[in-house]
């Protein structure tokens, strides 16, 4: 504790401390053995909760963040093990019980709601079984009735309809959201003092997302229960808990009041990801009406030092410059009446996509969101003709798509590249990096294989990545740098437009940041055309300059940016407005 | 009781930045040489004992099928005296006799050849015909996959080992290497298929895929260049255990007088031979089947040793 920097100024032990915190984690260390030695995942963290609060620990993938909330319930995978410091949950150390023991305080003391809703109920039981076995575990109610009782109870309390029906369905008969609302009642199922969420709502669809966080805080509130939960979005972390701590590298870098660290962040990695976090950008943009006063304000403030390549509200300034001068030019692309029906075996149609109309024009960026099951990446693989049209048009420089075969096909792919969500499946494994790079050009018959090797570098350096890793291969590399070769891969062939489906929605958020600068220099440079296809509207606010909102494969609503985030004129728009975290939060700018 | 106070100690805590520096952001990792899944497996599997007990093993196989006079200069068919039946170890020879007055060593040393073309005619077949069912069912799909996938079923439902014992009692008069191994392989290669078909399906969704798709390379180059190279893997582990299994199948044959002619020297043979005396000489049954034994578990110790450096999970839990 001494390490503490008391900005207050208050001594800490001139403060009387009359009450015990509920959980209180001192120089807490988790080590995992691996084949070159014991990687210390968490490394001497410094927690303290009290009863009735609610903490957000925020961080990276890799930053130790879901390692600290599987240790207090000494989950840990693998070879992990807590190889120093204290977890006190009400003064009892919990490194210090036995396996026994912690079987009595998990689900009793602390309940756990896991990230993945879809893998975390088992598919072959019952709702009903699955939330009375844990009914039963936690010794809350016994004989059967009491427990059906006490499991219709809980459903009902996490929200779900007709609670009595319920419980005899399976849980693929149930949507992720309410998926996660059993596990959440499943949670709190035996009132603990305390609830883990780790991520609870990343695996969700936007507005899912928001009903979920919202239904979870009203009954934490209600029930008195102590809230800790993991995320790796400030945005979120900010509205929804009163303390924040932010991880790095095993680490805690910053702790203190939300609206403190977010007004005031001081130390430099906190600031990063405050200049990095698509949320707050978005917010902070529409709090000062314009991009370039949002950027002024950022100026003004101690985040510039986090650096101009993941600033996003930069990059939106940057990408608004170059822009403006293309915003009268002839379409690229031209959607009409476009539709996709696929043939469901036994159950007859279905419209994925239906009477899509939009037009791009050339050198610009239109987002097309929507959450999953609108159809926007159907819409994506027609105009990569990964996916024939069932009816409508679509015109890409001139061209109609439909009629166009064989070896005019062949070229018109050339000025049309796509990039993919999955950094992890978009580059062939066994391939290095140089070969994924050039076979658009092998393919395409480009130069010799001298000016090919010539054309690799010149990609490689235009997407940041040394030119040594030519003769390296993907499993070598980040998700970002997959992300990156994936990029230059696209461009190679010098194209026109670039499909971008979900290409920046699986990454960290400060990398994000970087591909977002990164591909904003491109376009400007290039004068590439965008499709930017995501469920994120807050990267929309930063990369897009026209947005269409897709909903059921139908687009419902369709303008500038600037317009959508001012004025939207449909409810859903304004949903998904509504779901972007961060709407509470008093910004310092 | 209010919650959103701030304790004392729960004001705003900054790191020493001396302690937590900040690094690049996604700084990219040069060291080191370049790694992937099959040069990985490379490393994994030269650090394994097993790998070198069981190639060792291999090679002197092959080495002794290709070169039998190095091993001995006494010939394994003439020089058979009736007087030596089933006799012990004298000078010279070193397992004694076979029930014919053979020498046992030279008859070993001699079968090895039959044995392990056997195992590599079959294998090859297998895999070829796994290869060419497997990645054509799962990759083109719709009718192609039905017929293939249907033919496969209709082999697999009929056992390969009584499928070769048919058609061997019919085609005994032509029983030769190349015949045995026909009639075992071409009721064995469904299994593989199988599974590099399951394989296929896994990999052809890959995005990676979809990429060269939308550059335009062409179907059957995309399956050549990047589907199949990525779906060999479990295809290789199964034909290092299927060419012990084909070794196994000609034996079993040959016991069962079905297989290779007496005149054609083989492990199976020789098993067959001695089963009548195993009361009174064990030993002239037990020595073959020992080399049959050795040769059968080095492939199958080998298939391991590729299945688990193929395999990162595995890798991890070691």
């Amino acid at each position: 504790m001494t390490e503490i920097v008391n900005t207050t100024g208050v001594q800490q032990t001139a403060v009387d401390i009359g009450e015990r915190p509920l959980l209180e984690i001192k120089g807490l260390q988790v080590g995992f053995n691996t084949q070159d030695g014991v990687i210390k995942a968490v490394d001497g963290i410094d927690i303290t909760l009290y009863r009735g609060q609610s903490l957000a620990i925020v961080g990276e993938s890799g930053s130790g963040k879901s390692t600290t909330a599987h240790a207090i319930i000494k989950l840990l995978p693998g070879t992990g093990h807590i190889s120093g410091g204290q977890i006190l949950l009400d003064g009892q150390d919990l490194t210090k019980t036995s396996e026994k023991e912690m079987e009595a305080i998990r689900g009793r003391k602390i309940g756990f709601v896991p990230q993945d809703p879809m893998s975390n109920l088992n598919p072959v039981w019952s709702i009903g079984f699955q939330v009375e076995e844990a009914i039963k575990a936690n010794g809350i109610a016994s004989g059967r009735k009491e427990v059906k009782k006490r499991a219709i109870e809980v459903l009902k309390q996490a929200g779900l309809q007709d609670a009595d029906r319920r419980l005899k369905q399976f849980p693929h008969q149930f949507s992720g959201g309410m998926r996660q609302r059993v596990l959440i009642g499943m949670g709190l199922a035996a009132d603990p003092q305390l609830l883990i969420a780790d991520e609870p709502t990343s695996a969700l669809d936007v507005t899912v997302q928001r009903v979920i966080l919202d239904h979870l805080e009203s009954l934490t509130r209600e029930l008195g229960t102590t809230l800790l939960f993991i995320t790796h979005d400030l945005g979120l972390a900010a509205e929804r808990a009163e303390q924040l701590v932010v991880m790095y590298k095993g680490k805690v870098v910053e702790s203190g009041p939300s609206a403190q660290i977010l007004k005031d962040p001081q130390h430099p990695y906190t600031q990063r990801l405050v200049a990095a976090a698509p949320s707050l950008a978005s917010r902070r943009i529409q709090a000062t009406g314009s991009i370039a006063a949002a950027e002024s304000g950022m100026k003004a403030d101690a985040s510039h030092v986090a650096g101009e390549e993941i600033d996003l509200i930069a990059t939106a300034e940057a990408r608004a410059e170059a822009v403006e001068a293309a915003a009268s030019a002839p379409p690229a692309i031209v959607v009409e009446d476009l539709t996709k029906v696929f043939k469901i075996r036994g159950s007859g149609e279905f419209t994925a996509v239906d009477n899509v109309s939009f037009q791009i024009p050339k050198g610009t960026t239109m987002a097309l969101v929507g959450e999953s099951g609108s159809g926007k990446s159907t819409v994506a693989k027609m105009l990569l003709k990964l996916e024939d049209a069932t009816s409508g048009k679509i015109v890409v420089g001139g061209k109609d798509l439909a009629s166009t075969t064989g070896k005019e096909l062949f070229q018109l792919r050339s000025r049309m590249q796509p990039v993919f969500q999955d950094p992890y499946g978009s580059l062939n494994p066994l391939r290095n990096i140089g070969n994924t790079i050039s076979e658009p050009l092998s393919t395409h018959k480009y130069g010799t294989k001298a000016t090919r090797r010539q054309r690799v570098h010149e990609l490689l350096d235009q997407v940041s990545l040394p030119r040594t890793l030519i003769s390296r291969y993907p499993n070598e590399l980040s998700g970002g740098q997959r992300q990156r070769v994936a990029i230059a891969r696209a461009l190679a062939l010098k194209p026109e437009i670039v499909v971008l489906d979900e290409a920046v929605s699986a990454l960290d958020v400060l990398v994000q940041a970087q591909i977002l600068r990164l591909l904003a220099d491109l376009q400007s440079e290039l004068g590439l055309t965008y499709l930017f296809i995501t469920h994120d509207l807050a990267v929309v606010r930063v990369i897009a300059d026209h947005v269409s909102v897709m909903q059921r494969g139908k687009i419902v609503e369709k303008a500038t940016t600037d317009e959508v985030f001012d004025n939207p004129r449909e409810q859903y728009t304004r949903d998904l407005l509504a779901a972007i975290p961060g709407a509470g939060i008093e910004l310092g700018a | 009781m209010p919650s959103n106070i701030t304790r004392p100690d729960q004001q705003h805590y900054v790191a020493p930045i001396e302690e937590t520096p900040v690094v690049a952001i996604d700084a990219v990792k040069t060291e080191g040489k370049p790694s992937n899944l099959w040069i990985d497996a490379w490393n994994d599997v030269r650090k394994r004992p097993m790998f070198w007990i069981s190639s060792a093993l291999i090679v002197l196989v092959v080495v002794v099928a290709l070169f039998p006079g190095l091993f001995t200069q006494v010939p394994p068919n003439n020089d058979c005296q009736l007087a030596n039946s089933n006799g012990g170890p004298t000078d010279g020879h070193p397992l004694g006799f076979t029930k014919q007055g053979c020498d046992i060593y030279s008859r070993i040393i001699h079968g090895t050849a039959t044995s392990l073309s056997v195992g590599i005619i079959v294998t090859t077949l297998v895999f070829v015909l796994g290869i060419v069912f497997g990645s054509f069912a799962g990759f083109y799909g719709g009718w192609l996959d039905s017929v293939l996938s249907r033919l496969g079923d209709i082999f697999f439902s009929i056992p390969y080992i009584l499928a070769a014992v048919v058609i061997m009692s019919v085609f005994s008069q032509y029983a030769n290497v190349w015949v045995i191994s026909l009639a075992i392989g071409i009721f064995a290669w469904p299994a593989t298929a199988r599974v590099l078909r399951a394989e296929i399906l896994r990999v052809k969704n890959s995005d990676f895929v979809m990429a060269s798709t939308a550059l335009g390379v062409s179907r059957f180059r995309i399956l050549l260049r990047h589907v199949l190279p990525n779906s060999i893997a479990p295809v290789i582990v199964i034909t290092t255990i299927s060419l012990a299994a084909a070794i196994v199948a000609e034996a079993t044959l040959s016991f069962l007088g079905v297989g290779l002619p007496s005149n054609i020297m083989s492990w199976g043979n020789d098993i067959s031979a001695a089963q009548s005396d195993l009361r009174t000489a064990p030993q002239v049954l037990i020595l073959p089947s020992i080399a049959l034994s050795v040769t059968v578990l080095s492939f199958i110790l080998l298939g391991e040793v590729i299945r688990d450096a193929l395999d990162p999970k595995a890798r991890a839990q070691r």
